[in-house]
């Protein structure tokens, strides 16, 4: 079986789509937000029900009661796929056509919620997240829904503008070619010593007059995307 | 074509395009009659960006602009679903209708156990104790034992609402979970529906040879017909999830299961509403110290034919109709 976190829908006009799957780690972390926001809310209701007496416990039975099925429901319904945990986590629901998530679906899904948590502690969840090609769980499953990152790294080719371009000093194949390009744009995410250090790699085939391998190395990448 | 020159001839109608999408109140009838043409560009240009290996920075930006066009050309709108009321008239009873072999497997799992073990418990009044345990039947018994109740008196109106709030919270929990644990191929369901069977028959057995008859029956009457038919059809819809991994046709299971639980939900949807007003009776209704039985009994056998003339009755013709313009796909 082919693993990858990436899924590609095609669209009508002929155009894949891509979407990147989020996995086990960000959806427990955002699971366990929700649970303590879950979990402060419904103490806040124990003690005001405290005050009301037996009228105060039959409204925070319903209000258990909304929180446990309900809260991801209305959020994933009303809010674009995210409870605040997902929020967090910048990861959404959707219908595996990458369409937002309704009524019918979310509820599926939630309500399986107490499928994937036999026998205790989500145990069949993780499983099915683990195994399935589409990270989804038994609710993902029967509702046709996954779980997605909802935004992509931002692009923002700015990063080059202090960069000179400079001509490869021999032929370079595609592949390498989008090494160096991808290179050239990531600049912001790493530190500079790191962005050294993987430049660095390449020293036994650079011209030997190179004095930083990073500058030269984002050089090449910025002449590939046509800068002369 | 370089890539910079890529970005700089259309880097201006992506951001436009940006806009577009991110200001939904202040798109123009002209913009949006122009947006299918723009939104095929996007596809073009993210396919070209795409073939010509473009950085994955440009691809991801454009791949966004082209999601977001998609969602708004394709993805449904959630007013576009029929009206909650069309649906519990007709809706709910059409699709009860035509699952009904689910329906009738679920409710012989149910009543078996249940009529099996009642009248068992009436016969000898040991069985009980292999379905509940000693403490739970002495508080059964005490709160239908007649001689201590307190006649006359009415519950207070704070009890009823936390019995609402217990009513609630449990017995919704017990239909959705017996719906959820249907997806391991059915027997989560058939496992829930027979163990309730066994309780709940085991209960009116031990009661009605204690002689509890006049204090169990009337208060059970009301809601019973709610509960015990939305707890079977609960069950039902977790069969329906069920059998279709079991036997999902020229489908692939994964396809199969997907088109079972669309079904499946709607009779949840009506589970959870029967639910509700099983709750609701049951709390300030059937706990009612001071209405004589025979009106309980009068209602709730009323209640008993309405809800089964309408789950399985009731306007024919419509019901047909709504079922045949909301056929699963």
């Amino acid at each position: 079986m082919k693993i990858d976190t990436v899924a590609l829908i095609e669209t009508p006009e002929g155009t894949d789509l891509h979407a990147d799957l989020a996995g086990l780690l960000p959806r427990t972390l955002a699971y366990i937000i929700d649970f303590l926001i879950r979990v402060g809310i419904i103490i806040v209701v124990w003690v005001i029900s405290l005050l009301l007496g037996g009228l105060g416990t039959g409204i925070f039975l319903i209000a258990y009661f909304i929180l446990e099925w309900w809260y991801p429901v209305l959020f994933e319904v009303y809010r674009d796929g995210q409870t605040w945990g997902k929020k967090a986590y910048k990861i959404k629901v959707v219908n595996d056509d990458l369409t937002p998530v309704g009524f019918g679906p979310s509820l599926i899904r939630n309500l399986l919620r107490s499928a994937d948590f036999f026998p205790l502690f989500y145990a069949v969840g993780i499983l099915s997240v683990v195994f399935t090609a589409r990270f989804q769980r038994l609710g993902d499953l029967a509702a046709g829904t996954i779980v997605i990152y909802s935004e992509p790294d931002s692009y923002d080719s700015s990063a080059l503008d202090q960069v000179e371009a400079v001509a490869p000093a021999q032929l370079i194949n595609e592949d390498q070619q989008l090494a160096f390009v991808n290179f050239a744009l990531n600049r912001g995410k790493m530190s500079k010593d790191r962005q050294e250090e993987i430049a660095e790699i390449i020293r036994p085939r650079l011209p030997l007059n190179v004095d930083k391998a990073s500058d030269y190395v984002r050089g090449v990448g910025k002449w590939l995307l046509g800068a002369r | 074509m370089k890539q910079i020159e890529f970005e700089n001839r259309y880097g201006p109608f992506w951001g436009e395009m940006e806009t577009f999408f991110n200001s939904v109140d202040q798109q123009t009838p002209e913009q949006i009659a122009e947006f299918p043409k723009n939104y095929r560009r996007l596809c073009q240009h993210l396919a070209m960006a795409k073939s010509r290996r473009y950085a994955a920075g440009l691809v991801s930006r454009l791949n966004v602009l082209v999601q977001k066009g998609y969602e708004a050309l394709y993805g449904q709108s959630i007013n576009n679903q029929s009206s909650i009321i069309a649906f519990l008239l007709y809706g709910f009873p059409a699709v009860l209708r035509s699952n009904a072999r689910y329906l009738w497997a679920a409710a012989i799992v149910f009543v078996l156990p249940y009529a099996a073990i009642m009248i068992a418990c009436m016969l000898n009044d040991q069985i009980i104790y292999s379905v509940m345990d000693a403490s739970q039947v002495r508080s059964m018994e005490s709160m239908y034992d007649p001689e201590l109740r307190k006649f006359g008196r009415e519950r207070q109106s704070s009890t009823d609402i936390y019995m609402f709030g217990h009513y609630i919270q449990n017995n919704i929990s017990i239909g959705f979970r017996s719906f959820a644990m249907g997806i391991f191929l059915g027997i989560g369901s058939l496992f829930i529906l027979g163990y309730n069977g066994l309780v709940i028959g085991g209960v009116s057995g031990h009661l009605t040879s204690l002689g509890y008859v006049d204090t169990f029956y009337p208060f059970v009457v009301g809601h019973g017909s709610f509960e015990l038919t939305a707890i079977v059809f609960s069950g039902a819809a977790g069969l329906k999830l069920g059998f279709s991994l079991l036997a999902p046709g020229s489908l692939t299971r994964g396809k199969a299961l997907q088109l079972a639980a669309k079904d499946a939900i709607k009779i949840m949807y009506g589970v959870f509403v029967m639910l509700f007003i099983a709750a609701f009776i049951e709390a300030f209704w059937s706990s009612s110290s001071s209405l004589p039985n025979a009106v309980k009994y009068g209602v709730g056998a009323i209640l008993w034919i309405l809800v089964y003339y309408y789950c399985f009755f009731f306007a024919r013709d419509r019901v047909a109709h709504y079922q045949r313009q909301h056929a699963t796909q």
